[in-house]
């Protein structure tokens, strides 16, 4: 009796954990659904037509021929934003790492410099992007005034159309802590069995930052690399908040434009080919970063596997 | 490095003394350099603090004055009293704070679901979950908004915090990590007592994942504090704005008034400032996992 009823039990358990495991799941399941991948085939779908709230037409590529042949602007604000990426990830990856290698020596009160150089990238948002405008301000700003020290008169910093852009660079710098922090994290990772293996190789510290250091860490920037170039490609706040895209289109990104399009012209269609556009060259990019990071990342799993059956042989 | 020193100081304690002083030299390059990026760094929020307590003509004046003569303790209160933050910061704290619950809740539910419970199409679905943590919002946004706006939600507070109760693939994606590595006889125990799944969840996992609850909900709040974009495509209503953007059209309107924009702009970095120096452990260890993992 017993042994004829235990299949049964675990028949009826397994169905119901089935049950249990989608019932638990479903909110993401609902949520998924209702604000990914629904929107999505509806945007892929907006971008062939004239939406704008109203009513709507089929106009096949329309959109797409108006995008790259009528409006300028988009190739504008594309040059824009990838100057931009250009300019601000190589940044965020040389002051990151050299702030993550700098705290990652036996010095004193790390949790105090640590804390000083995360700091404002956890403060992020309008506050900022206001107090950085008043720094930048030409007559009275901070910057101004400090350079006035030195007997230089500073720029127009956000006023011009030369020193706007990289205004906005050096205004995202000051947030360099976030990726300095996950440097830190990496380096830490890396077991100091390896610095003194290239000791005993004869490995100088330059030597063994480059065979050590560098190829132990390239995950990690390779991660921020990525996350970097999504990012920049993004940027909207700092430069709505700070220039509006001026002056004279200089800091006018590609969120801007479609910003404009679609919420305030309300042109739904046109805005959805223009978030399509986007999200092909986010993805072309990433995909060039990914073919070109095979050649140089340097993931630890196989090696180490490898590493661990050698060391328990020789145990 | 210990082996190889010891050998060095027996052989040639010259060779051994001429390294420590180049250490020495190395490492007061490293609290120098690092000195001067920390200065770089915390001088803008110095600056505005200062500014914060001056009067318009001290703020104009050139040498900068670091320190105001006198104090004016009174911006803070003026600049608050002629726009209504009191408002704008109850839609903050109602946006953050559903948004903390929400992520929260969602994040524990579906992460145990995807970390321990057996069911078909489980690693397909979060396989999917994965590819959608890569994917820039701007192609969902746009119909976001319309549905959103054609169930008549623009001017109120729900767009910004009640897809949180349907979960951020992020969270989800952190929950599920961290209960994996919990062991496995936590739910087995737990099932000869007779305890259901709710029961297992919520009486023997939830109280071990509190550090990845701490992360999430610090992250969530943050991040929802900050948040400009999407109270600014939903609201028009002044009486509705978030901080962030009531703050911005305060900006437009008191440009000229440094001392005003300042103190309101430190007033709305506050929290997030008091909740890093209190969280701060969770803020690090978050970041680095993720960093590290992701």
């Amino acid at each position: 009796m017993k042994i004829a009823s235990f299949p049964k039990l675990r028949l009826k358990l397994s169905t119901q954990d089935e049950i249990a495991g989608w019932l638990f799941a479903l909110p993401w399941i609902l949520g998924f659904l209702m604000f990914t991948l629904g929107p999505m085939i509806w945007s892929a779908f907006m971008s062939f037509t004239n939406y704008d709230m109203f009513k709507w037409q089929w106009t096949g590529l329309a959109n797409f021929r108006r995008m790259f042949l009528v409006d300028d602007l988009v190739l504008r604000s594309l040059g824009v934003t990838t100057t931009y990426a250009l300019m601000s990830v190589p940044l965020h990856l040389t002051f990151g790492f050299t702030l993550a290698l700098l705290l990652n020596q036996k010095i004193k009160g790390l949790s105090i410099w640590r804390t000083i150089f995360y700091l404002p990238s956890v403060i992020s948002g309008v506050a900022v992007i206001i107090m950085w405008i008043l720094i930048l301000s030409p007559e009275f700003g901070l910057i101004n005034s400090m350079l006035a020290y030195i007997g230089i008169k500073g720029p127009n910093w956000l006023g011009s159309p030369q020193t706007a852009l990289p205004s906005l660079v050096m205004m995202s710098l000051w947030g360099v802590g976030g990726s300095m922090l996950i440097y830190l994290g990496g380096l830490q990772g890396i077991p100091t069995e390896l610095y003194d293996a290239a000791k005993v190789d004869g490995c100088n510290d330059w030597k063994s930052f480059w065979n050590v250091t560098v190829p132990m860490m390239s995950p990690v920037i390779f991660f921020n690399l990525v996350m970097g170039i999504i990012g920049a490609l993004q940027t909207f706040d700092t430069a709505f908040i700070a220039t509006r895209g001026g002056p004279a289109f200089s800091t006018y990104f590609y969120m801007l434009h479609l910003f404009t399009n679609a919420f305030e012209m309300l042109k739904m269609g046109y805005a959805s080919a223009l978030a399509w556009v986007l999200f092909i060259y986010i993805m072309i990019l990433t995909m060039l970063v990914f073919r070109f990071g095979s050649t140089w990342v340097f993931y630890e799993e196989a090696f180490r596997k490898d590493k661990k059956s050698k060391v328990r042989k020789n145990v | 490095m210990a082996t190889t020193s010891t050998t060095l100081s027996a052989s040639t304690p010259g060779l051994l003394k001429r390294q420590s002083v180049l250490n020495g030299i190395k490492l007061g390059g490293t609290y120098l350099v690092l000195t001067f990026f920390a200065a770089l760094i915390s001088i803008p929020l110095l600056w505005i603090l200062s500014t914060s307590l001056k009067t318009s003509t001290q703020i104009f004046t050139w040498p900068i004055e670091w320190i105001p003569n006198p104090f004016r303790f009174e911006n803070y209160p003026e600049a608050l009293a002629s726009r209504p933050f009191g408002t704008w910061a109850l839609n903050s704290i109602i946006c953050a704070g559903f948004s903390v619950i929400g992520h929260c809740l969602s994040a524990t539910i579906v992460g145990y679901s995807f970390s321990r419970m057996r069911w078909s199409g489980r690693n397909i679905l979060f396989l999917v979950m994965l590819s959608g943590l890569m994917l820039p919002q701007e192609v969902t946004l746009i119909p976001q908004f319309i549905i959103f706006s054609k169930i008549g939600w623009v001017n109120t507070l729900y767009p910004l915090f009640v897809p949180t109760f349907f979960g951020g693939a992020f969270n989800i994606f952190i929950m599920r990590q961290f209960m994996l590595t919990l062991p496995k006889d936590l739910d087995d125990a737990a099932k000869i007592d007779g305890c259901t799944h709710l029961q297992t969840l919520f009486r023997i996992i939830l109280p071990q994942v509190f550090p990845a609850l701490g992360f999430i909900a610090i992250n969530t709040f943050r991040n929802r504090w900050n948040d400009f974009f999407h109270p600014l495509i939903y609201l028009n209503d002044p009486k509705l704005f978030t901080l962030a953007l009531g703050l911005r059209s305060f900006m437009s309107e008191y440009m000229v008034e440094w001392s005003y924009l300042m103190a309101a702009s430190i007033m709305v970095m506050l929290p997030v400032i008091i909740l890093f120096f209190f969280a701060q452990r969770y803020f690090i260890q978050g970041i680095v996992f993720t960093g590290v993992k992701g």
